[in-house]
Order: C-alpha cells, then structure tokens, then sequence
C-alpha cells in the first residue's frame, strides 16, 4: 500500500476483449448494485413524501427534529475538526519521521476500524459511567459526560478517528521530506515549512479525508445509540432520531429524517467523486476508498 | 503549487450555513424547569399527552414552565442507563425488578420505594395478550394453540424488555396450570421454538409483526395490541387469551437525582398527578388499565376481564421471579435457543 503506482491516474489499457462471462458479470453486479444501493435511497425519499411535501417539511420543522440536526451538526463541528488536527499530526510524525514504535502507532490508528462501534461508545460508558472508573468523581462535581453532547462527541472522535490519518499517510510517505528539508535550509522556520510546504502538498487529500471523516461523524448510529439516553430533542442526534420516529410509528417522519441523511451521502459522493477525477494524482496514493 | 489554497470564501459559506442551527441550541435558553422522564417502550403516546396536561397543570398552579423530556426503551436497557448515569428525574418502567435493581446498583433511591406512592406505586396496570392477523386465519384461541407446528410467535426478549417479561411469565403461569412446574418448562420450551426473532423492545417485536409482516401472533402489551390497530388499521384482531397475567408498571421518584436537579418537588408532583382523575382518564384512553374508580367505570367496557396470575401469588415476587427465570443461566436461557 505505501508503495504506489509511478503513473497512477493513467487508466490501464486492456488489449483483451471482455469474454462473455465477463459480460454477463458485470450485468450481475449492475442488477445487485440497482436492488442493493439504488432501491433502498429511492425507497427513503419515496416514504418521506409519501403523504406530500407539506407533511415532509412539517417533520424537518418539527422542534425534536430541528434539535436532532442542530446536535448532529454540533457533534460534528467539533469532532471532525479535532480529528483532522489530529490526523495531519499523526500523519506528519509517521511520514517524516523515524521513530521507535512507528508500527504500533499505526496499528493504533486503524484499531478504530477493526472494532464495532458498540465497543467504541460502551468504553466511554464503562470509563465515565456513574459506576464507571470516574463517575464518583464527575457525579460528585456535577460534569454529565455520557448521556450528555460531550459523550456524543467522544463517541463520534473514537468511531472517525482514523479516517485523515490513514488518507495523508500513504500520501506523505510518498511525498518524503525532500521539499521541507530544502525549505529548512533556505531558512523557513517549523510553522512556514508547515503551512507554505506541507499544507498545501496535502491539501486535497485532506479535504478527501475530512469529508468522509463528516460523513461518517454525522451517520454514525452504534457508538453513540450507546451513549446517547435517547432524550428526545437533547441527545437524539439524526440517525438516532430516525429510529426514534420509525417506532413511533411516523414513518413520513423517519424517511424524512432519513432523506437528511441520505442526501448528505449523495453530496459527499459527489465532492468525493469530484476530488478523485480532479485531483487524483494527489489521492492516488491511497486507493482504498 | 499554482492551485489556490482552499477557497476562503467557501468555508466562510459553511460556517455560515451551519450557524443559526448551532446559534438556536446556544440561545434557547430561557429556562424553564427540565424534567426527564426514562420510560419503557411502548409508553411513548401516553406520555406525551401526560407531559402536556401536567405541564398546563403545574404551570397554573405554580407559574413555573416545564420542559418534560422522555426517553424511552426497552425497560430492563433503560433501567441499565440510570444505573450507568442517565439523569433521570422519575422513572416510569415496565416492572418493579428494574427499578429494585436500580435502587440495589446504583443507590439512586430506597429499597422500600414501591410503598411510597399507592397502589404499589402503579397509577395503572395491564395485562399480556394476543394480536392476531385479521380473521385470525391460523385459528388461535388461547395459550395451547401458540405451541402449534407453523404458528410463528412474535415476543421481544425477557433479558431486555419488561413486557417481554410479562408476556414469559403468563405463559409460564398457564404452562402451570396446566402440568406444574414440569408442565410449564415443557410448555415455555415449546411455546418460545415458535419464536423466529427476539425484538429488542415492546415496540421493536410490534414493528416486526405489523410493519414488516412476519409471524402470526404477537404476544402484547393490551395497550400496544389496541394502538397497533390504531395506527395500523382494521389489519389485525385482538384476542384474549384465557388467562394472563396482572401486569403493573410502576412509578418512582429517583431521590438523590431529584436533590442534584432540585426538582425534588416538580417530580413529586408529577408523580402524584398521574393518579389524578385527569391523567387517568388519559391513561384509560392510551388503553392502559385505570386504578381511579371513575376511569375504570369509564373505559371498563373496552377490557376484557379474564383471571389474571399475580406476580406476588404465582411466583412469589419479582425478586424470585428474576433470580428463577431470567439471570443469566435461569430457566429462560435453558430453554431458548436462538433458532
């Protein structure tokens, strides 16, 4: 993976004709990818204006529902931004630096993805908890951190935690540390090295990474379900609210919240998209995705 | 580097896309009085329009403004929450083990808080029984005809869910009249084989009957089996069994929660109100059992009266009941087996 392709961005060339069973193939998996992906999204917006969009914008003004979107915004604005700062920071000591542990650090990073997001919100529970390690001491001080915005958030910042980091890695690593070494000896300090060279050498694949990283900070459901209380219009963030109002039996409501949130996929498709056929020469570094 | 940096211009555009959502959490704040509600699933009607005449309630009687929050869930996962630090001020759970373990883990209130209020602490009861697809096509009358080959029973899980509990403990209490406590694992072995799917809460297993069609019977909540023709339509038909059992969800105020709050007098109040002639016309009406002699004589022709077990009677209190049949190990995990 830290090796990449000297000419990514140039499509392979295939001097082979597609066999019929490769035909076939790619029939199949257009008609999976209909019933699987295109059915679903248009089942969501489908139900939130079956009954009109009068009912639709009634349940996207509905006060919970107001709250749902401003919490999962708020949850958001702070966890995608302290991870972003945190994976450009982790990015730069494994890129251009050499360090004991190197491995372990990185491994670290990707343990967020290997892990169900229910254990990613009950550590939080069993950490600050009220029969946790600390919930004496926060009930005693009256700092609510699960069931509150701030378990939310931690929640969030576990479940997104390696998405930057492992965009900029394979990329930085690629990159080396020759420009930063020549800005370093023409005189440029740390902070100007940082920002006039670095910076924008990642720039893209950084916004890449901030936009799945909100992506995925904003749909999470398991990590915070698990911190969250479920309070109505207080810790309901969207997709929580969903499940709120599918069992409650408001299903206009639901798919409408739904549709938020499916609409908020769409859009970071289509950045996404955007970003890989600009700029894909610095993102081809890193192919997962 | 000829590309420009990241447009300034764009991501003031965001900031500002975000902020009134952002700004309307910070400035709502005008402080009325916040209670918080932990409540067991299929309560979530009932206590909206609870919430509402209390609210309209306390505010002529004291000019205080309230904001009710609810929470619900399966009753055994939320008393689990207050027990982990969910800041409840009253909880209003399906049955009195979950809060005993409430007061037992997490100290919050004292063991002796069901004599506090009336009735047991219970502004109402309910009791367990059938809902069937319309016209009833697999013929089922009573508890035997739920262990019948082909017949899909729909129930949520007794580990998570109080009415799940409820609804293990009437078929259990059948099972023994029928054959003893032989007879009874029998029946439940077989009654639970029917099983396809545990929901995780009164409302999940209703969605898996109603709204995504699978199974034959739903073993309900009375309350939930009349709101699902409600809001379903003429789809099902509601059957009760020959008997069932006296189920008593009940109230309490949770003391060192309230004293931290200093709402110790709000939610006092707001307990005591669901025991006033108005809350349990609304109760009767959500299809709850009223206690207030005037509601029960007001919504006692939509109950059937069958012969009810008791908790305290057939198995000899809630404290025995969870020890014998749903920790970890007790009868319920001998006899399911997820299919």
């Amino acid at each position: 993976m830290t090796l990449a392709n000297p000419v990514v961005g140039a499509r392979p060339v295939s001097s082979v004709r597609l066999p019929g069973l490769a035909i076939l193939l790619v029939l199949a998996s257009a008609v999976v990818m209909a019933v699987l992906v295109l059915l679903p999204l248009f089942v969501v917006f489908h139900d939130a204006f079956a009954k009109g969009i009068g009912k639709y914008l009634a349940s996207i003004r509905d006060p919970d529902a107001i709250s749902a979107i401003q919490l999962t915004l708020l949850v958001a604005a702070i966890a995608v931004p302290l991870n972003a700062a945190f994976g450009i920071a982790a990015a730069w000591c494994i890129a251009k630096f050499e360090f004991r542990g190197k491995a372990a650090l990185l491994t670290l990073i990707d343990l967020p993805f290997s892990m169900s997001p229910v254990v990613s919100g009950l550590v939080w529970v069993l950490l600050f908890g009220a029969q946790g390690w600390f919930g004496t001491w926060l009930i005693d001080h009256d700092i609510k951190i699960i069931f509150a915005t701030t378990g939310l958030v931690l929640a969030t910042i576990l479940v997104t935690f390696p998405f930057v980091a492992r965009e900029l890695i394979p990329l930085m690593q690629d990159q080396g540390s020759d420009e930063e070494a020549a800005a370093l000896t023409l005189g440029a300090g740390g902070f100007t090295t940082f920002w006039r060279i670095t910076l924008p050498n990642i720039r893209w694949a950084l916004l890449y990474g901030v936009l799945l990283c909100n992506a995925r900070a904003m749909g999470e459901f398991g990590a915070v379900s698990v911190v969250s209380g479920h309070i109505r219009g207080l810790t309901t963030t969207l997709p929580l609210h969903v499940e709120v109002l599918y069992n409650d039996y408001d299903f206009v409501g639901a798919f409408a919240a739904a549709s938020l949130l499916a609409s908020l996929g769409l859009i970071t498709l289509v950045l996404k998209t955007g970003l890989e056929w600009r700029h894909a020469g610095e993102l081809a570094a890193n192919r997962r995705h | 580097m000829t590309r420009p940096p990241l447009s300034r211009r764009a991501m003031m555009a965001g900031a500002a896309a975000t902020a009134p959502f952002l700004a309307g959490r910070a400035f709502a704040d005008d402080k009325p009085i916040t209670l918080l509600n932990v409540s067991y699933d299929p309560t979530r009607e009932l206590y909206k329009e609870i919430n509402a005449a209390f609210a309209s309630y306390w505010k002529g009687k004291t000019g205080q403004v309230l904001d009710i929050k609810q929470s619900h869930g399966g009753s055994g996962k939320q008393a689990r929450a207050v027990i982990d630090g969910l800041q409840a001020d009253v909880v209003t759970l399906a049955l009195a083990g979950d809060i005993d373990e409430i007061a037992q883990r997490a100290k919050l209130l004292p063991p002796n808080w069901q004599s506090r209020l009336p009735n047991n602490s219970t502004p109402y009861t309910s009791t367990i029984i059938f809902l069937v697809r319309k016209g009833n096509p697999k013929g089922i009358r009573d508890w035997a005809d739920l262990v019948k080959p082909g017949v899909g029973v729909i129930v949520s899980n007794p580990k998570i869910s109080g009415g799940a509990r409820w609804a293990y403990l009437a078929a259990y209490a059948y099972g023994q009249k029928q054959g003893g406590a032989a007879g009874a694992k029998d029946y439940i072995t077989r009654l639970y084989k029917n099983v396809p799917v545990l929901g995780a809460g009164a409302r999940d297993a209703t969605t898996t009957f109603a709204q995504r069609n699978i199974g034959d019977v739903l073993l309900s909540w009375e309350n939930e089996a009349f709101l699902t023709i409600d809001e379903f339509g003429p789809n099902y038909d509601i059957v009760y069994p020959s008997s069932s059992i006296l189920a008593e969800p009940p109230v309490a105020l949770l003391d060192k929660n309230v004293d931290r709050h200093n709402t110790r007098v709000v939610a006092t109040g707001y307990l005591n109100f669901l025991y006033s002639p108005l809350a349990q016309d609304i109760i009767g009406k959500h299809h709850y059992r009223p206690r207030d002699p005037k509601a029960v004589a007001k919504y006692a022709a939509s109950f059937k009266q069958i012969p009810l077990a008791t908790i305290d009677q057939a198995f000899g209190g809630w404290k025995k009941a969870s020890a014998t049949h749903f920790a970890d190990g007790g009868l319920f995990d001998q006899i399911y087996k997820p299919a």
